[in-house]
């Protein structure tokens, strides 16, 4: 039974005088602290922190738990997040003291355990990929985009060539152009077809010698395969550009097809969504990149080297771009991308792809008749749905359903994204649901079609909260407590 | 497979329900020519009973603090860390959740957001923080992308050489294709004293400088004239971004109470394990005035429709998946889990636990510095009060044998610095947090001096 009266801050719980942890007596000769700093550098209070015990902490927390849906607890069809299941054993595996408690600047002798695992995830995701070249160092897929994008501006400017311009389609995810603009590129939207595929004129109109890259994810946003994608591959290559493919939606393709095989010369993994690492209520995630053997020079620095039984970081690379973030990567998600390859093999990934596309295409059967999909009958790892028409004949947006899931146990999928896309419901069910779960969940959105408007624009009812007033929360900003408001 | 459900009769229904006979057809939408005619080279699909084995083998080829006494630092510190964050952050309605995109339903983690935002605001002192970025190095890049916006200068950026040299290099990396200069500043009087000399600074801003980045305690541990640089920066219209030490705001001053602009830090001390470098927490705070400018997820109070209190995402406008290549950064994610565990490990430490931690580890690195210099073989590079890291100078110069042998004495004993300061290759960072003892730290000095018996001192 949940506790409903535990929404108080900790700010409010706050005691004068309770203390949590109590930590040993000092056991060295303590010093006057001013004989260690200078006057005016000490504070004269400990920041106004509150004063809790352990076991308010505790509570509080647990509490707070309580009032998030997660993948542990509900189905979480968020559309291009993969939100798949978070194996257990990788979270202890990824705790043994043995990788976890390793400081960045050990020696390398005493590191060669997690110098091997690195090495073998570089060799694995290279495989994967069908791109040769590995970093792991990037932080999350926007990082890794960034990373590519100055990989490929220091491509080009060691070619001495001069290139402006990065494309991506109009139903790109929104890092695309913002990672475009920061690595110091113009962003340029070409058009995508109703279908999703690329708009090829438009592309054609757009490509130039100053085209440094094409960026594009396929399978797309829409959870469609641009079969365009060779044609697309040359026309860019000719023009002297590259293609980076956004790897967001490689649930779908482990080991059907691989994206150098099909074109790109870069791209990023998500190990948060395809590998299963667990998203963190938003962060960490990880977003290692794979080039070509080329691109691969200019990779940040350093990397996991072998030398015959021993291994080492290389950090002696002229070329590289230099490094994209403090020490060496988010090891601790990469360890469990680690577990997650070696648990599943070949095999295993293969039919991880096979199920979550299977189970994308019933669910799309089972909704397409009340949500029609702009796609057609057939998608890949996910597909987008409409409310278009129910918007129009009664004034019920995709907002209205997906808030109504909420009421029903299901978390709601991803709302007016692609933006080219109408009432865009956005549904990637995972390879670890059950039909059971899919069935449950297209019974509950028909019947959630058929029910009141004025029903569906108040949901949900059942949640902790109605719906936020997010225009309040914008234009006069709350972003921290503070006593007065509080007294007030 | 471990993690799929659907039986082969489930799969067979599902497959007559779509209109299709067989798995694979499934994927006609992929040019066959382009698909993958061959299994992928990898390694056997391992059980879990395997899977564990073999993990265990290799955590058994690495050897981790706490097998070895850790004296490392640098940016990454080995502190106590309360039972009750991994007990908290090891809740799959945490770490199994997402970005709370439906605030209904993730009122858990919006809240957390925002207590993590208040609890950096009262460390720092500054008005506002967001709900974090990715670590350190990044914070401080997207710190000064920042200034260059909220200035509307992009010409220069200054930067201390006290800075963390990977921050440095991350810095220079975002800025490559920007036009921005990047101007290191060179540590003041030349020699010995890497610490900064305001007048130096001073002359280098310009009217195109939008920032001067400065780290208090710096790299090496010594403390900064932060003030003194805020209004040199000030004059001259340009912004003060500092890089600061959680843990060292349990006792020195705040920097909000020293007109600093934009702060950042490496958020790994607040409650999260070393683990190689990362997943750490970027942390980020700025003044109020600059709020549209902050780059990342921010969290905010609002009302529902029944007037009830509550959280949401706010301020979204800034971001990528609404503003697209004009939004402020590309960061799409925040480190939610461990924001999480920083506020909790703040919840869990207090005012009193936090001011204790810090004072620990600043008489006990004290201690440390006195006992290694009674040897004639060691000095202190620097002059500078220091909080709780310390450069050592080998007056023999053998860096590289001294870190050797401590390491086969079970000692992790410091940072070679050589890697990154020509003029520091016979130094090394000593760090000393709360977590050594007494008997670790003269286990560290007998290590080294002991070998200085054996080595020969020039006269």
């Amino acid at each position: 039974m949940r506790n409903t009266s535990a929404t108080q801050l900790l700010f409010e719980l706050s005691q004068p005088g309770r203390r949590g942890a109590l930590l040993p007596k000092c056991d060295v000769p303590v010093q006057a602290l001013a004989s260690l700093l200078p006057e005016g550098a000490i504070s004269e209070q400990p920041p106004q922190i509150p004063e809790l015990g352990e076991p308010d902490v505790v509570r509080h927390f647990t509490n707070l738990s309580t009032l998030n849906m997660s993948v542990d607890t509900h189905f979480y069809p968020l559309g291009s997040c993969t939100m798949k299941y978070n194996p257990k054993r990788n979270e202890r595996e990824a705790s043994l003291p043995g990788l976890l408690h390793l400081h960045p600047y050990q020696r390398e002798e005493t590191i060669q355990g997690l110098l091997a695992l690195l090495s073998e995830l570089q060799d694995m995701l290279a495989e994967i990929s069908g791109l040769p070249a590995v970093s792991l160092q990037p932080a999350a897929g926007a990082h890794g985009e960034w990373t590519a994008l100055m990989v490929a501006a220091a491509y080009f400017r060691d070619r001495q060539e001069k290139r402006t311009k990065v494309l991506a389609p109009d139903s790109a995810h929104g890092t695309n152009p913002a990672s475009a603009r920061m690595a110091g590129f113009d962003a340029v939207s070409v058009k995508s077809r109703a279908n999703g595929y690329v708009d090829l004129d438009d592309l054609r109109s757009k490509l130039d010698d100053q085209t440094a890259v094409f960026m594009i994810t396929n399978p797309s946003t829409l959870g469609i395969f641009d079969e365009q994608i060779a044609e697309i591959a040359e026309m860019v290559h000719t023009a002297g550009g590259l293609i980076y493919l956004d790897g967001a939606n490689m649930n779908a393709i482990l080991g059907v097809t691989r994206p150098g095989d099909f074109g790109a010369d870069m791209m990023h993994f998500n190990p948060h969504k395809t590998f299963s690492g667990p998203h963190g209520g938003g962060g960490p995630g990880a977003g290692p990149i794979c080039v070509t053997e080329t691109l691969g020079a200019f990779l940040p620095t350093p990397v996991v080297v072998r030398n015959g039984e021993q291994y080492a970081f290389d950090g002696n690379r002229p070329k590289s771009i230099g490094r994209v973030r403090s020490f060496f990567g988010n090891v601790g998600v990469l360890v469990r991308t680690y577990c997650y390859l070696r648990t599943h093999g070949a095999d295993g990934l293969r039919r991880v792809s096979e199920n979550a596309v299977l189970n994308a295409n019933y669910l799309l059967s089972q909704v397409r008749h009340f949500l029609p999909s702009p796609q057609g009958e057939r998608c890949l790892h996910e597909f987008v749905a409409s409310a278009a028409d129910i918007k129009k004949e009664r004034g019920v947006s995709a907002m209205d359903i997906a808030k109504r899931l909420l009421d029903y146990g299901y978390h709601a999928p991803t709302v007016y994204f692609p933006q080219t896309v109408p009432e865009a419901m956005m549904i990637e069910p995972t390879e670890t649901e059950s039909k059971d779960t899919l069935d449950a969940f297209a019974a509950t959105l028909f019947k959630i079609t058929g029910e009141a408007d004025d029903l569906l624009h108040d949901a949900p009812h059942s949640t902790r909260i109605s719906r936020p007033n997010e225009v309040q929360a914008a234009r006069k900003p709350v972003l921290k407590w503070s006593p007065a408001a509080s007294d007030a | 497979m471990p993690y799929i459900l659907n039986t082969p009769d489930e799969q067979h229904a599902m497959l007559e329900a779509i209109g299709v006979s067989s798995l694979d057809d499934l994927f006609t939408s992929i040019p066959s020519a382009l698909r993958l005619d061959r299994p992928l080279e990898m390694g056997p699909a391992l059980t879990e009973m395997e899977l564990s084995r073999h993990m265990a083998e290799l955590a058994a080829r690495n050897q981790p603090a706490g097998e070895k006494v850790c004296f490392l630092g640098g940016g990454s510190y080995d502190h106590f860390i309360p039972a009750v964050v991994d007990a908290i952050a090891s809740r799959g309605e945490y770490y199994t959740s997402y970005t709370p995109y439906q605030p209904e339903v993730s009122q858990g983690n919006l809240q957390a957001m925002f207590e993590y935002q208040t609890l950096i605001c009262q460390l720092t002192a500054m008005d506002v923080s967001n709900a974090s970025l990715y670590d350190g190095g990044s914070a401080t890049a997207e710190a000064v992308l920042m200034a260059m916006s909220v200035t509307k200068r992009s010409g220069k950026v200054l930067v201390l050489d006290s800075v963390h040299p990977e921050y440095r290099q991350v810095l220079e990396t975002y800025l490559e294709n920007l036009d921005t200069e990047l101007v290191t500043v060179a540590s003041a009087n030349g020699g010995d004293v890497k610490n900064i000399a305001v007048e130096n600074i001073a002359a280098e801003i310009d009217a195109n400088t939008a920032c001067v980045v400065v780290q208090s305690p710096n790299f090496f541990g010594c403390l900064e004239d932060v003030e003194t640089l805020a209004r040199a920066a000030h004059e001259k219209g340009a912004l003060l971004v500092m890089v600061f030490d959680p843990i060292s705001l349990g006792l020195l001053k705040r920097p909000g109470e020293m007109d600093v602009d934009i702060v950042v830090a490496e958020g790994q001390s607040l409650g999260s394990p070393m683990s190689f470098g990362g997943p750490y927490l970027g942390i980020m705070a700025c003044r109020e005035r600059f709020v549209r400018r902050l780059p990342g997820r921010i969290a905010g109070e609002t009302v529902d429709r029944r007037g009830r209190r509550c959280w949401v995402l706010t301020l979204q406008t800034r971001e990528q998946h609404i503003r697209r290549d004009k939004a402020t950064s590309n960061i799409c994610t925040n480190q939610g889990l461990f924001a999480l565990r920083a506020t909790i490990y703040l919840a869990a430490m207090g005012p009193q636990g936090l001011r204790e931690t810090s004072e620990l580890c600043l008489q006990k690195a004290h201690y440390a510095a006195a006992e290694l210099t009674k040897s004639e073989r060691f000095t202190l590079a620097f002059e500078q009060p220091f909080f709780q890291e310390f450069v050592v100078r080998d007056r023999a110069g053998d860096v590289e044998g001294l870190m050797q042998r401590a390491c086969g004495e079970g000692l992790l004993a410091g940072v070679p610095l050589g890697r990154w300061y020509d003029d520091l290759s016979d130094c090394f960072l000593v760090t000393v947090t709360e977590k050594r003892t007494r008997a670790e730290i003269d286990r560290l000095v007998r290590s080294l001096s002991g070998v200085s018996e054996q080595a020969a001192i020039p006269a």
